[in-house]
């Protein structure tokens, strides 16, 4: 009995059980023996694959070997064994060198003229094996298996192309056709498709395989894929094979004329992604491709459903009469038997809630009901939602029930639970304290750094923007820190209690938590909490917590560790300067710091400067308060989820960022620094100076979807301004050379002194050109506007290799106008409060004057501010930039003129519907003809 | 059927296959003559980028014929298909005059393989259906056949085009190798 149990249980590992590398090469001489037995080969190749599999390293040289072995059995004419054989060339195609040598094996069996199972093997073997400079030898054959009639065939043939793609961009190209024909393929019953499962045992014959029929159309989804990866370049072809493969179903789509109607789901699901891109990229198709995806929504196919409605739930500027029947659809599948629609749509849902609470509250009920699904995920998701769109009565009772699951859940999700109840609790301020309590509950519960941090986070967010509960909040965090494993968090935590305790009405009680660390941890909190401590001693206004806080500093003087010393000292010192302190620790403005980097590295790199003092005041300024606006933007920026969209990027491996290419301008002062970098390494710009400001948007000069696009940013230093043209050239079959930009300036008093052009474009590979204008002098600041137009030389490429011809001719291309505008001198900062600096600056130089916005740029208060903010080039105080009210709003905004001058303004808007926005600008600045200048932006 | 082709087929009765390797430079006609020899027919060839192996029954005897490709970068492999092989044909083009030293050169390395001392060697000067081609007995002197020692081999002129010389060589294969037995 025991015996043959034992062989049952070893008959799972059977023959793979104590596998041995050595063993099975030594094995593979079976490959050289003549006649071939089959299933003994085919055996020890599947052992072969198994070690293969299981990462078994092998080396160059014995792979080649056994490669070689392998080919040897090309002269059986077993069909499994020759399927198992391409199993293993696969395999080793990455590892063996030449292993070309098969091509010719592999050609013969994909045109066999007999039905044989394993062409389509043959195919996606030879597709491996061949090297980008080999494809066109294999071209003709794999263009008719696209088309062969074989759907196994067609399927392997494409599947193949497309990894070949990847590397052999142009010659696929080619094969455009064939796709398209395979895309159109009815699939009738007499279609066959082969498919084989490995059976050991039993002669088997050539050519008289089981054959199963296929009726998944899944070769539609693989043709779909291919063209689209052929033609994603192109936007025009993209949009009419949408409009073709939707077929009659977005009636206004193609007006009448019949398209292909795609049978299988899959496909569809991958047009309606493409169907999105075709909407990104041109808004005025938006209201026929959302036509298409409603249509979707009643397909028969669950997947269908489901991709139309996440499309219509991802669409931009969505209204909620346009989601509602999406979230219909959603709303059906959480309740489906299926865990894997229930959680696909309660997470498209939650996505949904982050920006349209109200159109998933219909959801409600629904998703209560998820809360017990035996899906954890499922649950989180549920839970999650619903506090996004619960209202503050139900808050209560979801709380609980969180409570109780909690402790099921890992972190991940934990996590997500935290940044909900975060976001609630800000939603309801109302509800703090529960939220709070709950916070404080989990911040003891078990837990990793990750999870911690968004707990702690969370709380951080509490005390800022809800007053009420700070000092709740602050001593639950004290509890923490008693007894917290994360440095990282206990430092952040003091230097919190530092920043907040001071301001509470009993500050003295966070002063023994925070000696507690000095005496107990280690020296980097030690060092926090020294720092912490003294800010209580310098900003609470009472004798008695001034004198033992000196107490306390004076014996962290003796602490063992330099750092902590240190600081003891400094503060010690501080105490007794009061203006000082305040200047040091009171002080609620930081440096911009990239910027500040930016100007050091230039300080330190260029010799002549380093005879002055380094010069502070030309770094902008920002207030802390935006300092961690700008922080949890970048935050957002990064947590952000990749949107439902076609994969674009995937043809063209992503262009190393080489200096002087173009990148996408859209992190503010950091962009600055790169773009600082790039023209430091041009010596015709060497002379002159730091770079003062880079314009923040790159303004377009063409439309977005021509041959040629070109976009233009402007860089101004003290006596230049610099305009760089970021030029693609996305024409396939040309090669440009020597592209200039000619400018036309209607102001004599620039001077063209540099005009770098861009060496070769080659189809998509960004190349950038520079001209330099000289102004009169440091001090004037002339407006002008140029005429545009790139000059360059076409080479035409050869399609096949890519190789230009040797003559080129001479082209022109009419650009926009590009402007200078006052707004382009003035570099946003952060010069204090707006009070202090307006009271400081004084009227003197004060210029008032009252404009006004028509509708079409200023539809409401909030663009008005952002057209205001961008044409003075200045930056928004405070959140002034945010009104809260629909027609009264001041707008405060700071900058610093060319040459380091500040100036400040105030602009008092007003709005209604019928006129637009009136506002009355005044402008404060050192110099009266500033203020004119400053005056002139906006005229 | 004859005396000897009885004789013949007795003793190789349920016998393994015999093994040949059919080499030479490329554009020799190695690809030609092989499928002339299996199906009787002409096809269109392109360059061989590996090598086609086939079963070839001539007279009852199974041959399995391996036939690798000659261009320069697939020459280097030739070797990985030595072992257990009984014969050679070596297929010359007889108008390539320029290449006859290269030719040359590649018999007689490969001949110098331990695997293939024991192994026949047939060369067929190919392409005699060719006006410039040269005569068997000068492809031989080319290619140094006088020199070798210790080798069974013959020379026969053969056109794949048209089907001449083929059976003649293999007669001969067949011969050599039951004599060997």
């Amino acid at each position: 009995m025991s015996y043959a149990k034992k062989d049952e249980d070893s008959a799972e590992y059977g023959l793979f059980y104590h596998l041995d590398k050595t063993t099975v090469l030594q094995e593979a001489r079976v490959f050289n023996e003549s006649p071939i037995i089959p299933r003994k080969c085919r055996l020890l190749l599947t052992k072969i694959t198994y070690l293969l599999y299981l990462g078994e390293p092998f080396g160059t040289k014995e792979a080649t070997e056994l490669f070689f072995s392998v080919t040897k059995l090309f002269q059986s004419k077993d069909t499994s064994l020759r399927q198992m054989m391409y199993l293993v060339i696969k395999e080793l195609s990455g590892i063996a060198e030449d292993v070309i040598m098969v091509t010719q094996s592999l050609m013969k069996d994909i045109q066999s003229k007999q039905d044989v199972i394993y062409r389509a093997n043959a195919i996606r073997a030879l597709c491996k094996i061949t090297d980008p400079s080999m494809i066109q030898g294999v071209e003709r054959l794999l263009k008719a298996a696209i088309v062969d009639k074989t759907l196994a065939v067609s399927s392997a043939a494409l599947v193949s192309s497309y990894h070949l793609s990847f590397v052999a961009k142009e010659v696929i190209k080619r094969w455009a056709n064939e796709v398209q024909e395979a895309v159109n393929a009815k699939s009738s019953s007499s279609l066959t498709a082969g498919f084989s499962y490995m059976s050991f045992g039993g002669p088997q014959s050539p050519g008289q395989q089981p054959v199963i029929q296929s009726t998944s159309n899944i070769t539609q989804y693989h043709a779909l894929g291919l063209l689209y990866q052929i033609r994603q370049r192109d936007k025009m072809a993209v949009h009419k094979m949408v409009q073709n493969l939707s077929g009659s179903r977005g009636g206004s789509l193609v007006g009448g004329s019949g398209g292909t109607t795609l049978k299988s789901s899959f496909a569809i699901c991958l047009l309606i992604r493409y169907a999105c891109k075709v909407m990104e990229d041109d808004s005025n198709s938006t209201r026929q491709i959302y036509e298409l995806l409603e249509s979707y929504l009643k397909h028969k196919s669950d997947m269908v459903n489901y991709e139309a409605a996440r499309a219509i739930c991802e669409m931009e500027d969505v209204t909620s009469k346009e989601l509602y029947p999406a979230v219909t659809v959603l709303q059906l599948f959480l309740s489906s038997p299926k865990p894997t629609l229930r959680f696909a749509a309660i997470r498209t849902l939650n996505k949904l809630a982050i920006t349209h609470p109200n159109a998933v509250t219909p959801c409600n009920l629904d998703m209560e009901n998820l809360i017990t699904d035996q899906n954890r995920s499922v649950a989180t998701f549920a839970i999650t939602t619903l506090l996004k769109t619960g209202n503050e009565a139900s808050v209560d009772r979801l709380m609980k029930q969180i409570t109780g699951f909690m402790s099921e859940i890992s972190d991940e999700f934990k996590i997500i639970v935290v940044e909900a109840i975060r976001s609630l609790c800000l939603k309801f301020p109302g509800k703090q304290a529960v939220m709070l309590g709950f916070l404080s509950g989990v911040l003891r519960d078990e837990g990793g750094y990750e999870f911690k941090r968004a707990v702690v986070e969370a709380i951080f967010d509490l005390i800022r923007f809800i007053p009420e509960c700070k000092e709740a909040a602050l001593a639950h965090l004290c509890e923490f820190i008693e007894d917290c494993e994360f440095t990282k968090l206990s430092v952040r935590i003091l230097h919190l209690l530092g920043v907040e305790g001071p301001k509470t009405p009993t500050p003295h009680k966070y002063i023994r938590y925070i000696y507690n660390r000095v005496i107990l941890e280690n020296s980097i909190v030690r060092a926090a909490a020294v720092s912490a401590l003294a800010k209580f001693g310098l900003l609470v206004d009472d004798a008695a917590v001034r004198k033992s806080i000196t107490v306390l500093l004076t014996r962290c003087v003796d602490d063992i560790d330099d750092e902590v010393r240190d600081r003891a000292t400094l503060y010690l010192a501080l105490m007794n300067e009061e203006p000082k302190a305040v200047l040091y620790v009171g002080d609620d403005t930081t440096f911009a710091l990239p910027a500040l980097e930016r100007q050091l590295v230039a300080y330190i790199s260029e010799q002549q400067l380093q005879s002055k003092p380094f010069d502070l005041s030309a770094v902008p300024k920002i207030s802390r308060a935006q300092e961690e606006a700008e922080r949890a933007r970048s935050k957002t920026i990064e947590s952000q989820q990749p949107t439902l969209a076609a994969p674009s990027t995937k043809g063209t491996p992503s262009q190393p960022q080489k200096p002087g290419a173009a990148t996408t301008p859209d992190r503010g002062a950091d962009q600055q620094e790169t773009y600082a970098q790039q023209l430091a390494a041009i010596p015709e710009f060497a002379s002159f100076g730091p770079l003062f400001k880079s314009s923040s948007k790159a303004h377009e000069l063409t439309e977005a979807e021509v041959e040629y696009t070109v976009k233009c940013i402007k860089h101004m230093f003290a006596e230049h301004v610099v305009f760089q043209f970021d030029c693609v050239n996305t024409v396939n079959e040309q090669l440009l050379e020597d592209v200039t930009i000619v400018m036309q300036s209607d102001n004599d008093e620039l001077e063209e002194v540099v005009n770098i052009p861009a060496e070769s474009l080659k189809c998509d590979v960004p190349g950038v050109a520079y001209v330099a204008f000289k102004k009169p002098s440091a001090e004037e600041t002339p407006l002008a506007t140029f005429g545009c137009t790139m000059t360059f030389v076409v080479k035409d490429c050869d399609p096949a290799t890519g190789e230009p011809d040797e003559e080129g001719y001479a082209e022109e291309y009419q650009l926009e106008d590009v402007e200078l505008l006052m707004g382009d001198y003035i570099l946003p900062s952060y010069l204090g409060t707006f009070n202090s600096v307006w009271e400081q600056m004084g009227a003197e130089n004060e210029m008032t004057e009252t404009f006004g916005l028509d509708l079409d740029r200023a539809p409401n208060l909030k663009t008005g501010c952002a057209a205001i903010v961008g044409m003075l080039g200045m930056q928004a105080i405070d959140d002034t930039a945010q009104p809260k009210s629909q027609t009264m709003h001041t707008l405060l905004a700071s900058g610093m003129f060319l040459g380091g001058y500040k100036v400040i303004s105030r602009c008092r808007m007003m709005f209604n519907q019928a006129d637009g926005l009136a506002f009355e600008l005044t402008v404060r600045s050192q110099d009266a003809n500033m203020s004119a200048a400053v005056m002139n932006a906006i005229a | 059927m004859g005396g000897i082709f009885s004789k013949v087929l007795s003793r190789l009765w349920g016998e393994k296959e015999l093994r040949i390797l059919i080499l030479g430079l490329d554009g020799a006609g190695k690809t030609t003559i092989l499928y002339r020899l299996q199906i009787g027919e002409v096809v269109t060839t392109i360059p061989t980028i590996g090598f086609n192996v086939e079963t070839v029954t001539y007279k009852n005897i199974k041959f399995q014929v391996w036939d690798l490709g000659g261009q320069t970068s697939i020459r280097p492999y030739w070797r990985c298909y030595y072992s257990n092989t009984d014969a050679v044909i070596y297929v010359v083009d007889s108008v390539d005059k320029d290449r006859m030293d290269t030719s040359k050169e590649e018999l007689h390395a490969m001949l110098e393989e331990e695997e293939l001392k024991d192994a026949a060697l047939l060369v067929f000067a190919n392409k005699q259906d060719m006006e410039s081609a040269l005569s068997p007995s000068e492809v031989s002197n080319l290619l140094g056949l006088d020199t070798l020692k210790h080798r069974q081999w013959s020379i026969f002129k053969t056109s794949a085009v048209k089907g001449e010389g083929l059976t003649e060589g293999l007669d001969w294969l067949v011969n050599v190798i039951q004599g060997a037995k």
